[in-house]
């Protein structure tokens, strides 16, 4: 389980999760599950668009998550943000379905893209999801502040100067950076689990920001080891450990922030729960 | 030539023009309101949650709409039960269920494949076709679209008001919840309706496309669920239509795809309704439309 190809799986996988962690908890603080879905899954058909035209399927990922990112941020300036981005997916996927057609690509390419390929990583593969791993948390702990800001008083933060669309951007990118990055990895629909869950759970947890990034890393590792380990065991996809794991680790999260409620004995800062980061800026 | 040769005459086309026009007045009414609720991200997981159901109708050798319609009531009562309500849970309500059932349409995709022994299965399921549509399911999607579209209708006014304002809804004595279950109900079945008749691409884009354009024209809900239909069924038609044309355009190409042209019209409408024509006054408007007329 731990030799040769599989050696490959596991690094690339916790590189994965890891970026995951980090970027997914600004996601749920900033409500931006649609964005984290649509970026992947459009750039799904940045990939085939690649195999199209014989380039290497991470440069038509990073264009077309790039693309999308800004496309969201701007568009969604002037209409409802979830609109812009169904319409951004929706043309993304439709470009994509006009690529496919194209193409003599078998169908197992295409589950593989969406389903990921995890156990066929190969070690030149390593080092380009690496860096880009290494881009996407250093753009975040050095937004940080301004980041944390926008997210949870975006006028108070617009007030004293830190933009709005601006860190919107920003974020975006860096989302479509971690797209760029995972999907070769976990696939398209599941690096989109991966954002979301462990960041959801770690926030029934604690309120503390750092230390529910801190935990959404831990439980976004331990997802994909066991989604590995299970997968390799079973021989059943491991897109549906990762995806059950998921839901079941954020299950957990509710519950447990259930407990705290409703026990008489909780802390009090259980009891005057304040919305994450609020005493941040 | 506008219309190749056949067009008319082509039982496939029929069934199309048919069906797609159907699911696009049906996605427009329901559509308005997803737009209005902000539950667009509800509207394209169902979707792709869909595909878990189609997958394992296609297991057990069931017709996959009903698959799709199980799963998708399913996910949409997970949805309601965890939090869809408040505006800052919904989008994650959603994106765990989506998370999970994505989870699971993996594996019953892989096992798909290892039942029938092809990948098919696979694309089929995902990507649905209009031109693939047996005509003996015409008439159970009218059904389940007359259901749909009847959801909406019989709490219309309450539907609004809740949509506009779920505090002032409240204050008039309007059952928030209960609406909002019904609302995701109807969502649910003409979500799976069009998603297994003209694929998840289609069935999004004609949801909010048609509506969110829309609703930048008017701000009347009627009036904005009748434009988007319109929009809708044309954006259906032509896009058929360009894509049996297609078909003629290269030698030996095998045409192009009915989703990417509908995507495409439905997006430049809503480019095109976003410019500033309020630029323009409106008896100037009026009368570049009778000159048009």
């Amino acid at each position: 389980m731990f030799s040769g190809l599989m050696l490959n799986a596991w690094e690339s996988a916790s590189i994965v999760a890891v970026v995951a962690g980090v970027v997914g908890f600004f996601i749920v603080l900033r409500g931006s599950a649609f964005a984290a879905h649509a970026l992947p899954n459009g750039a799904f058909a940045g990939a085939a668009g690649a195999s199209l035209i014989g380039v290497d399927a991470i440069i038509g990922l990073a264009v077309f998550s790039i693309l999308g990112a800004v496309t969201i941020a701007g568009l969604g300036r002037r209409a409802r943000h979830d609109v812009a981005t169904a319409l951004v997916i929706v043309v993304m996927l439709g470009l994509g379905s006009l690529f496919l057609s194209m193409t003599t690509e078998y169908a197992p390419v295409i589950f593989s893209l969406l389903f990921g390929e995890v156990l066929g990583v190969s070690s030149s593969e390593l080092v380009p999801i690496a860096a880009i791993g290494g881009v996407c948390i250093v753009a975040v702990l050095l937004a940080y502040r301004p980041l944390m800001f926008s997210s949870v008083m975006p006028d108070v933060a617009e007030a004293r100067g830190v933009g709005r669309l601006r860190m919107e951007v920003v974020f975006l990118l860096v989302v479509a950076l971690t797209t760029t990055m995972a999907v070769p990895v976990v696939g398209a629909l599941l690096i989109f689990s991966l954002l979301i869950s462990p960041a959801a759970a770690a926030r029934s947890f604690t309120d503390r920001p750092l230390t529910a990034m801190g935990l959404s890393v831990l439980i976004a590792l331990g997802t994909v080891w066991a989604a590995i380990a299970l997968a390799y065991l079973s021989n059943l996809p491991i897109g549906f450990f990762v995806g059950s794991i998921g839901a079941g680790t954020y299950a957990v999260g509710r519950f447990w922030a259930a407990r705290q409620r409703t026990r008489p004995s909780a802390t009090a800062g259980a009891i005057g729960r304040r919305p994450i980061g609020l005493e941040v800026p | 030539m506008i219309v190749e040769p056949g067009f008319f005459s082509n039982l496939p086309v029929q069934t199309a023009l048919l069906v797609g026009g159907v699911v696009a007045v049906v996605s427009g009414i329901v559509g308005t309101f997803t737009v209005m609720r902000g539950q667009s991200f509800a509207g394209h997981s169902l979707a792709d949650i869909g595909t878990a159901g189609g997958s394992a109708a296609f297991l057990i050798g069931i017709s996959p709409l009903f698959g799709f319609v199980a799963m998708n009531l399913m996910a949409a009562g997970v949805m309601e039960w965890i939090g869809i309500r408040r505006p800052r849970g919904r989008d994650l309500a959603t994106g765990i269920v989506l998370g999970a059932a994505l989870g699971l349409a993996a594996l019953l995709l892989y096992l798909d494949t290892t039942v029938s022994s092809t990948t098919g299965a696979t694309v089929n399921v995902l990507f649905g076709s209009i031109f693939t549509l047996p005509s003996s399911m015409i008439p159970v999607i009218v059904i389940f679209s007359v259901v749909a579209a009847g959801i909406v209708l019989a709490m219309y006014r309450p539907l609004i008001l809740s949509s506009v304002s779920s505090d002032l809804a409240t204050a008039r004595g309007v059952h928030v919840r209960l609406v909002g279950i019904g609302y995701l109900t109807a969502l649910a079945l003409a979500v799976s309706l069009s998603a297994v008749t003209i694929g998840a691409i289609l069935s999004t884009a004609l949801l909010i496309g048609p509506a969110a354009t829309a609703l930048r024209v008017t701000n009347r809900p009627g009036r904005a669920a009748l434009i988007a239909s319109v929009i809708g069924v044309v954006a259906t038609w032509l896009g058929v239509l360009l894509a049996y044309d297609s078909y003629y355009w290269f030698p030996s190409g095998g045409g192009w795809p009915v989703s990417f042209f509908v995507v495409t019209l439905i997006f430049l409408v809503y480019l095109a309704s976003q410019l500033p024509f309020r630029a323009r006054s409106k008896a100037a408007v009026r009368a570049g439309a009778t000159e048009a007329a």
